[in-house]
């Protein structure tokens, strides 16, 4: 799947995407069947795609759509190993700067066009040209030179190594027959994609569906299930009941969902449940322009304020894990010893006090040069889990004198109205974690700017030339050294409190079959998914 | 006057005795504004106090309403949510009266362009989807509970206003008012003194039943995430988060479902109990 | 007749004028520019874009020529582009929404009055029965409801518990290859628990405005004396009193137009379906200025139109009215 560009994005579905870890549990209890081709996959989505057009979207939804229409050069598999994906195969010159390419022969475009290198530099050229409106240009901006030598050959090479360097070019590649020398804003492929992946494009009605069906000349093979149908269904409430009814067939479960609504043999019965940690975490971050949050000691406070064992008990029932930093636990980058604040509100109420904030009045809130502490944590609109958290910590922080409003906002205006202008106190959302350990994009003080994704104007000099170091060497251990150190300060600064890397909850119809659990979840082999002729419904 | 108000009301409480609907609407009515009165004493609970441990508990002893996502108790909420939804209702619809009697007694009034103008406006105000444009302010301003009150009441004025015209109309031409009028009466003095009160009673069934569509449009502004802001409890916002768990965690929506349900029919039933008392062509 | 529908088409242009001029305030109420919220939303767009669009909605101008200038726009249907990531024109959002929203809105209005009128009908004719006041807590239960959990009650009872309908959507998956017939059947299916519900909630106020109609024409004279001849009571009813008591009724047709729409949002939003309410929801929720600017004013057309045709129904039923008396 697309890796470190998802990974920038805020994630809004953590539905399937990659995954690590442990093994999901609960194998498939029918017979296995015989493989045959047909019937259809039908899964909702709270919001309309926005733009088909990899590059050009930053919501979910887009991007899981794009995800089976288009391919990179490389991929992850099951065991989230990269392997080649349009790329037959690879090499790293020996100083690392640069990367050959033998790209696959014989792979069509759905149009029937044949796929070559002048596609890939196309796509690497429409990236980093500034007129494009792209939020993904920044890794590809480390290359020097790109060149195509032959049809099949494409070869970069960078000024300096470049550690995520690989990883990156899971980029989506576009076609460049149906786009070169025009206005890519104003493609029709943005509505009607043309791709090399396994399902073609075959039907958007606004405001109800997508429908993808199967490329029968896919170069790893013709996928068993014939239709991809992605449906619109604005609310989530209608969303389970579709799944109970048969009107879907795949959801990432609730918590409360997964653990109480759906421990029945009826559910049994028809669906497969799956549950593995998702490659996420979700914070509260400070705007540390902000003079509330400038002082060290108060996020520190804040961070022994709240309980997060609390919030996966009451907002996850336990299904998932304490985030301590911006990694997975069981990640090589994640490191163990990181001493982070626990939950302790005495000790919170002091650093306060350290800070300046004195009780006043009978009601026990926080006041400091006559002014109360009073803040708003904003969030997104159709993510229940955010909401809660947010009101367990408007409680928590309460109970040591700090006044809390929480507002929702619908994703677009969020973004747009609060995060790119930095109007905001604080915020609850969550990040995708990508493969690559790389923290540039979200960590580094030159990434502050406007519509960039350090929003929260974090800058540390230390934090700064470790991530450099990280990126510039291939040495895992060397690597891990740095990513260790920045969990380190991280936790002692506390410019987010990290609250929780949440479990993925998929819930699977029982008719499909071929489904291989696996460290990267379960959509890795999704062409090989299949219906027994017998059990067809579409 | 005293002997015709007297004898107002006693015409207009028999009647209204009558009417059973109209009198258990007024008694829920009435226990309502007690139960908002008198919440904390009525639960041990904090409608705020989080329980992450015992989230979505079934109704028990302890928790007769069992509890909500967050392990609080949903009684406790639903009593809470009582003053909330009255406040939303009381408010806007007070706005609504004081914007509708106003306009509709000067349009009424004076007549001529003056009643040109506001009826013209009144038509085009009718003409917008109201829940269109409540949706629009809140959305691009911010959900809070003074604004949501303010847009309903800016948005529910127009029908008072027709009401309080028709009734000024019917009665600026009448005796009593023309013989102040030639006692050399001020406007503001036939208006308060003579006007107003007569005009009182059809404002007084569309005030309740506003305080009933009131109710509604908060739950409806709740279900998209608009309403009363967490951790304020109000009806709309209880039954919100309880739609997820119609099937499992039933009692998070029953009960606060009930509670918008049972109201607003008795807003109604008062409203129209009300409106059937004080219509003396209803006179049997 | 002619003269007359011509005279209230004009009186409708002083009022169209007064709605563009209440969305065009509501939309300035906002904090911030529109031309920010579009823009920040793509950073590479470049000053001369920027300067294009502050040109297109003339924000670099007062007040009053900004209002002008947009509303020379909407004469010709030009609402702008939408701010949403895919940059259409409003108006063929709008357009492709409108369809959905007016038919399913038109059936909800047809079953209304079928059914609102006999109900009131027969409630003031058994004024005080048991059915009289049955059947008034139950059109009060349909307004008393909060809508959204009458829907998830129905969909879970009839969609997932018994099976019988489709939970959300217009049309199964599929639906193309069916036959013309299997097609529409399907296309009902999918609209009876959303029809029903918006149905359900619009009929107390309707059935109540006939029943108190109904019971006032029956007091009045020429009823006394129709009884008084030694008609059937039936006959009286039906021949005499339902004529005069459905004439304003008419009149209400227009006026229930803004209240179904402005409930479609919560309908489509929950049975997703993709009509203008939900339409207008993402974009009040997204700030898409231009679209809810469009969808304010096309909402509000809509019902100034539906009065129209309400009160050249009334006129037609109604010779007094034509001839420029009542």
């Amino acid at each position: 799947m697309t890796t470190r560009w998802i990974g920038c994005l805020l994630a809004l579905l953590l539905l399937v995407s990659c995954g690590s870890g442990r093994t999901p549990a609960e194998p498939p209890r029918r017979g296995p069947g015989i493989p045959a081709y047909g019937d259809a996959l039908v899964v909702g989505t709270i919001g309309e795609p926005s733009n088909l057009i990899p590059i050009l979207a930053s919501d979910s939804a887009s991007h899981e759509v794009a995800g089976y229409v288009f391919n990179g050069l490389l991929k992850y598999d099951r065991n989230l190993t990269l392997v080649g994906d349009l790329a037959e195969s690879w090499t790293v010159s020996p100083d690392g700067l640069t990367i050959t390419f033998n790209l696959r022969r014989g792979v069509k475009w759905h149009d029937g066009t044949e796929f070559t290198s002048r596609d890939v530099l196309y796509t690497y050229r429409v990236t980093v040209d500034p007129k494009t409106p792209t939020a993904y240009a920044e890794d590809f901006k480390q290359v020097k030179t790109a060149e195509a030598p032959d049809r099949y050959t494409f070869r970069v090479t960078y000024a300096k190594p470049f550690a995520p360097a690989l990883a990156s070019w899971g980029m989506n590649i576009l076609p460049a027959h149906l786009l070169e020398g025009k206005d890519i804003t104003k493609s029709e492929l943005s509505r009607h994609p043309v791709g090399t992946g396994p399902y073609r494009f075959k039907e958007w009605v606004a405001g109800q569906k997508i429908i993808l069906e199967s490329f029968h000349d896919y170069f790893e093979g013709r996928p068993y299930i014939d239709r991809y149908v992605y449906r619109i269904i604005p609310d989530t409430s209608t969303m389970y009941l579709e799944l109970k009814a048969g009107g879907l067939d795949m959801m990432g479960l609730t918590p409360v969902q997964y653990a109480r609504q759906t421990e029945n043999s009826r559910f049994r019965a028809s669906f497969n449940k799956y549950r593995y940690p998702a490659s996420a975490y979700t914070y509260l971050g400070f705007n540390l322009k902000s003079p509330l949050f400038a002082d060290r000691r108060v996020r520190q406070a804040i961070t022994c304020a709240i309980s997060k064992d609390e919030i996966v008990h009451g907002v996850l029932l336990g299904m998932g894990q304490l985030a301590h930093g911006p990694y997975k636990p069981g990640t090589w980058a994640y490191n163990p010893h990181v001493k982070d604040f626990g939950y302790d509100p005495a000790r919170a109420k002091a650093l306060l006090a350290e800070a300046g904030w004195r009780e006043a009045g009978p009601d026990g809130m926080l006041v400091k040069d006559g002014k109360p502490f009073s803040f708003t944590i904003l969030t997104n609109q159709g993510n229940d889990q955010r909401l809660k958290t947010a009101q367990i910590i408007q409680r928590r922080l309460r109970k040591v004198g700090i006044d809390v409003k929480i507002r929702v906002l619908e994703w677009a205006s969020l973004l747009s109205n609060f995060i790119d202008k930095r109007n905001f106190d604080a915020l609850i959302m969550g990040w995708s974690i990508g493969q690559d350990p790389d923290l540039f994009d979200v960590w580094h003080s030159s990434k502050t700017g406007p519509k960039e994704l350090n929003f929260i104007g974090y800058k540390n000099a230390e934090v700064d030339r470790l991530i450099e170091e990280g990126r510039r060497t291939f040495d895992q251990e060397k690597r891990k050294h740095c990513y260790y150190r920045i969990q380190e300060i991280l936790a002692e600064e506390q410019p987010y409190t990290f609250l929780y890397v949440p479990d993925a909850l998929p819930a699977v119809s029982a008719r499909f079959r071929g489904i291989d659990p696996a460290p990267a979840g379960i959509m890795h082999n999704f062409i090989k998914w299949y219906v027994p002729k017998e059990e067809r419904v579409h | 006057m005293g002997i015709r108000e007297s004898w107002f009301f006693e015409v207009f409480w028999k009647r209204f005795r009558g009417n059973r609907f109209a009198v258990a609407g007024g008694i829920v009515v009435l226990i309502l504004f007690a139960v908002s009165f008198l919440s904390p004493y009525l639960t041990p609970w904090d409608p705020d106090a989080i329980d992450a441990y015992h989230v979505l508990l079934p109704p028990s002893a302890d928790h007769w309403f069992g509890t909500d996502e967050l392990g609080r108790d949903v009684f406790t909420r639903v009593v809470y949510g009582a003053r909330i939804s009255l406040k939303v209702g009381f408010v806007s619809v007070g706005i609504a009266v004081v914007i509708g009697t106003v306009l509709g007694l000067v349009s009424g009034f004076y007549g001529g362009f003056i009643d040109t103008v506001i009826m013209r406006f009144v038509d085009i105000m009718l003409c917008f989807p109201t829940f269109f444009l409540i949706l629009a302010v809140i959305a691009m301003l911010e959900p809070s509970i003074w604004y949501i009150m303010a847009i309903i009441g800016l948005t529910g004025w127009m029908g008072v206003a027709r009401l309080v015209r028709a009734e000024v109309l019917s009665l600026r031409e009448r005796d009593f008012v023309l013989a102040a009028r030639a006692l050399g009466a001020s406007d503001a003095r036939i208006i308060f003194r003579h006007i107003l009160p007569n005009a009182l009673s059809p404002v007084l069934v569309s005030a309740t039943l506003g305080v009933a569509g009131a109710i509604l449009t908060e739950s409806a502004l709740s279900f998209l995430g608009i309403g009363v802001q967490p951790p304020t409890p109000s009806w709309g916002n209880i039954l919100t988060s309880g739609k997820d768990y119609i099937e499992f965690g039933w009692w998070l929506s029953l009960f606060p479902g009930l509670a918008i349900l049972v109201t607003v029919l008795a807003y109604n039933l008062l409203g129209e109990g009300i409106r059937d008392a004080l219509d003396p062509r209803l006179n049997r | 007749m002619a003269a007359y529908i011509l005279k209230r088409i004009i009186a409708m242009f002083p009022l169209l004028l007064g709605i563009t001029l209440i969305s065009f305030v509501v939309i300035r109420l906002a904090p911030g520019e529109p031309v920010e919220a579009m823009t920040a939303m793509s950073p590479k767009i470049t000053a001369e874009t920027r300067q294009r669009m502050r040109e297109f909605y003339g924000l670099d101008k007062p007040l009053h020529v900004q209002y002008v200038t947009w509303l020379k726009k909407i004469a010709t249907l030009d609402f702008g582009r939408s701010f949403a990531p895919d940059n259409r024109p409003v108006t063929s959002k709008i357009k492709e929404r409108i369809p959905v929203t007016l038919s399913l809105n038109i059936i909800a209005l047809i079953l209304e009055f079928g059914l609102a009128i006999p109900i009131g009908v027969f409630a003031a004719t058994h004024r005080d029965t048991l059915y009289d006041k049955g059947i008034t807590i139950f059109v009060f239960l349909g307004f008393a409801v909060p809508t959204f959990w009458l829907s998830l009650l129905l969909m879970y009872l009839f969609g997932v518990k018994l099976g019988w309908l489709p939970i959300s959507g217009l049309h199964s998956l599929g639906s193309d290859s069916l036959s013309p017939v299997a097609w529409v059947v399907d296309l009902v299916k999918h609209l009876i628990l959303p029809v029903s519900v918006a149905t359900f909630g619009s009929l107390a106020g309707l059935s109540r405005y006939m029943r108190s109609n109904m019971l006032e024409v029956i007091r009045q004279d020429y009823i006394t004396t129709a009884r008084a001849k030694g008609l059937t009571e039936r006959a009286v009813i039906y021949r005499h009193a339902l004529r005069n008591a459905l004439l304003p009724v008419i009149t209400l047709l227009g006026f229930s137009l803004p209240g179904l729409i402005g409930g479609s949002v919560i309908f489509e939003t929950i049975f997703a379906i993709p009509g203008m309410g939900q339409l207008f929801y993402q974009g009040v929720m997204a700030r898409d200025y231009p679209l809810v600017m469009g969808i304010l004013v096309i909402g509000a057309f809509l019902t100034l139109v539906g009065n129209l045709l309400a009160d050249v129904c009334y006129a037609l039923a109604d010779p007094r009215i034509r001839h420029g008396r009542g």
